[in-house]
């Protein structure tokens, strides 16, 4: 854990160790772990001289942290009201069939995440599903399982070589 | 890009000003400007590029043709698009593989690639050029439009179409007592939902006594269903840093903030990106030009808080604490980040300020009405031809937003609502379409403009489940500070809920209206005071629909998956296996160009087989047998 409390130094240095900075600080370490680590938000709170409640507290008032490990793949439903009308609910549903897991869940073979975000401003194209940061527009409930596909695919082909 | 050096006197500004409109207009290449917002690249528009790129590359047609990469042009049901200069031509939905017959045939053969036009949903014809096209015709582009001429990453690309000239013509001509009348006098208002006069809120900041004043930038665009602060953003980062240094010249603030949604990626690259220019050619720094004005602006990213958008709630969130609305007075203008006067305005209202500069206030008050000035964007989507983000004058009707820019609604569909306003607004029926949209109408109208949101909704929307959709929204995204809106808002989707699932009962509506009510008064913020108004107003136009799902348990939209069954019309199925394929559940028996049926007790109302079902065999009926129980279900 020495080096992983480095990196998390490093963040909290990156931004002058000021408290102002909590929330990018805590959006730094999330970047690198995909998540937020118990001990990294003890390392923010003493270093920051931020009572730990309070660090939680930012934690877990925030939509984007979490305080669970994540999948490999992050699968994030738009549920914006554009997509709401088209169908996105539908969409979620059958992600939450297809990977057995509910909203905010992770598989138990630790591949895929599914989240869910209020809007992503792409109301045109929805209703709107983006894995790992690529944007698929006009999902339809078939078109579930050929995303999931391609990435479980991935996964395969990036293990055999 | 070029290498950036820094500008140091007002007369080098106008200068490069100068230099950088003369080498636009003197580059006789063809140019081909292809919209790369989000909403492009999702549908592929950087491989559209790199296929364009190939095609020049190939033929050695450097010196004949540029492709400029810009924003989002609005029209997104048309992306990836492009268009086409000096042709004047618009092409859409561009697959990469078109990019090697752009080159040869429009470039070098200057023939038109038919399949490459828009085709007019309504009356089938087709349209060459943007200004023939049924979506642009009735906008006034003000504040968007230039995001079709720039590459938002290069800051001289916005100085070539007369970028920063509005902040000479400040520094040059005017102080910051005549500034602040000439916002006022445009009648500008608050493009982010409240309408404030943006003049008298610089006026208040200005008067007040203070060592160091703060300005923001409001990029918190949390309404689902608005994204035209990402469009500017993404699409033009130096006009609102534009509005932005005028702004604090006039208020005679020295530090600014950028509060951007950590959901916009690309908004957050291409604003940090401006900045740095700026930064780097001395429009941002101390002693701006070489005058007395110090102003600096950093980025400060959300955590996804849709509260965050509420101005006490933001400035909190920017402090590194949890976004929680205080009770104003004091008002930020007077007590805002840090203690200090901080004025904070809508990313579409600072873009909006370069403009009335340029072209004076009394030419800008001209647009609109009488209480509402200028244009606004409408970000329209939902069930509509033509989605997009579309900006008109003040006082349009609702009805030429959705049926002559929008180009009405897909599929033969009836017209039943229009949402505006995002979570704090409301559903607004057919009778309401002649409505002029401004602040005041919306409002009467039991709406609100909000930020610009316009979902509109058909005949097979449900407007129960639309409360039902916002409520959550709200319940979710309420704070929790004060009991009325965190407890009002879970016990008004309970029993919308309830509704919606075939467990209301009598006196259900009449215990809505008495909370939504009570919701309103009680609560602090403007999240909890508007959070009563999309079950109010569905319940004002749509209350037929509430009692047929109360008292029929009938959804006569068919979406609440309670109330209704999938089946198979016989008299339709062709017998082509699409929806058997499709069911998940193994649910539909029928042989290939055999009638198909649904089991009904295998069937988990996905909704599969009618997505796949191309001839329109698949209905959603009323469920008979609904069983009700009483008290209704648990959270």
């Amino acid at each position: 854990m020495q080096t992983e409390n480095l990196k998390v130094q490093s963040f909290i240095a990156r931004h002058n160790s000021e408290k102002r900075a909590l929330i990018a600080i805590l959006q730094d370490i999330q970047a690198e772990y995909n998540y937020l680590p118990q001990e990294s938000l003890r390392i923010v709170s003493k270093s920051l001289g931020i009572p730990l409640i309070d660090v939680v507290g930012v934690a877990t008032f925030y939509r984007a942290f979490s305080l669970k490990p994540r999948g490999k793949h992050l699968v994030t439903v738009c549920l914006g009201t554009a997509c709401h009308v088209r169908g996105g609910p539908k969409i979620l549903e059958e992600f939450e069939r297809r990977l057995g897991v509910k909203t905010g869940e992770t598989t138990l073979d630790n591949k895929f995440t599914l989240e869910t975000v209020a809007c992503l401003g792409c109301c045109a194209i929805g209703p709107v599903v983006v894995v790992d940061g690529n944007y698929h527009a006009h999902t339809t409930i078939r078109k579930v399982n050929t995303i999931l596909k391609k990435y479980a695919k991935e996964e395969i082909k990036n293990e055999t070589h | 890009m070029r290498r950036i050096k820094k500008i140091k006197s007002l007369k080098e500004l106008e200068a490069v000003i100068e230099k950088e409109t003369e080498l636009r207009k003197s580059d006789t290449r063809a140019v081909l400007t292809v919209s790369a917002g989000t909403c492009g690249q999702a549908r592929g528009s950087l491989k559209v590029i790199d296929s364009l790129k190939t095609a020049i590359k190939k033929g050695n047609l450097e010196d004949k043709v540029k492709i400029r990469v810009t924003g989002c042009h609005g029209f997104c049901e048309a992306e990836p698009n492009i268009i086409i200069h000096p042709h004047d031509l618009f092409y859409q939905k561009v697959d990469p593989k078109n990019g090697k017959d752009i080159i040869d045939q429009t470039i070098l053969k200057n023939k038109v690639i038919d399949s490459l036009l828009f085709v007019d949903p309504n009356t089938g014809e087709k349209a060459a050029q943007e200004s023939e096209i049924s979506f642009y015709k009735k906008q006034k582009r003000l504040v968007l439009g230039d995001n079709a001429l720039i590459d938002p990453t290069d800051i001289f690309d916005y100085l070539s179409i007369g970028g920063y000239r509005s902040l000479l013509k400040v520094l040059e001509t005017m102080t910051p007592e005549e500034v602040i009348p000439a916002v006022k006098k445009s009648g500008l208002r608050g493009r982010g939902g409240a309408g404030f006069p943006t003049g008298t809120k610089w006026e208040i900041a200005r008067k007040v006594k203070g060592d160091i004043k703060y300005i923001i930038c409001n990029a918190d665009e949390g309404d689902p269903g608005a994204y035209m602060d990402r469009s500017l953003l993404e699409g033009n980062p130096h006009r609102v840093l534009e509005g932005m240094i005028i702004g604090a010249f006039a208020i005679g603030a020295t530090e600014g903030y950028v509060y951007v949604r950590d959901e916009y990626p690309l908004a957050v690259k291409n604003i940090t990106l401006a900045i740095n220019q700026a930064r780097k050619i001395g429009l941002l720094g101390k002693k701006i030009l070489g005058t007395k004005l110090n102003f600096d602006i950093h980025i400060a990213k959300g955590a996804g808080a849709f509260v965050c958008g509420e101005e006490t709630a933001l400035i909190a969130s920017i402090e590194g604490r949890v976004g929680e609305p205080r009770q104003r007075p004091p008002f930020p203008a007077i007590k805002g980040l840090w203690g200090k006067p901080t004025t904070i305005n809508n990313v579409e209202t600072w873009g909006n300020v370069p403009i009335i500069i340029q072209k004076g206030a009394e030419w800008y008050s001209q647009i609109g009405t009488d209480g509402s000035k200028g244009t606004k964007i409408f970000s329209l989507v939902g069930k509509i031809n033509n989605t997009g983000l579309v900006e008109v004058p003040m006082g349009i009707t609702l009805r030429e937003i959705i049926f002559d820019i929008g180009g009405g609604i897909p599929g033969e569909k009836a017209f039943k609502a229009v949402q505006t306003g995002g979570p704090s607004g409301g559903c607004l029926p057919a009778e309401m379409l002649d409505l002029p949209i401004d602040y005041e109408s919306l409002t009467k109208a039991g709406s609100i403009m909000g930020s610009g949101g316009m979902i509109v909704m058909d005949e097979k929307t449900c407007m129960v489940d639309v409360a039902k959709y916002f409520l959550n929204f709200l319940r979710d995204e309420s704070c929790g500070k004060c009991v009325s809106c965190r407890e009002g808002t879970q016990r008004m989707w309970e029993i919308v809920k309830n509704i919606s699932e075939g467990y209301g009962k009598e006196g259900d509506l009449e215990l809505l209206e008495e909370l939504a009510k009570i919701v309103k008064d009680a609560s602090l913020c403007g999240l909890g005071q508007t959070a009563s108004n999309p079950v109010l107003s569905t319940l004002r136009y749509f209350r037929d629909e509430y009692e047929a799902h109360i008292k029929e348990k009938r959804c006569p939209a068919g979406v609440c998956i309670n109330l209704i069954r999938y089946v198979v019309i016989p008299e339709k199925c062709t017998g082509c296996l699409a929806c058997k394929n499709a069911c998940p559940q193994d649910a539909i028996r029928g042989v290939i160009r055999g009638v198909h049926l649904i089991e009904q007790n295998k069937c988990i109302k996905c909704g599969a087989c009618l997505e796949a079902c191309k001839f329109e065999a698949v209905e959603t009926q009323r469920e008979e047998a609904i069983r009700i129980v009483e008290g209704g279900t648990e959270k």
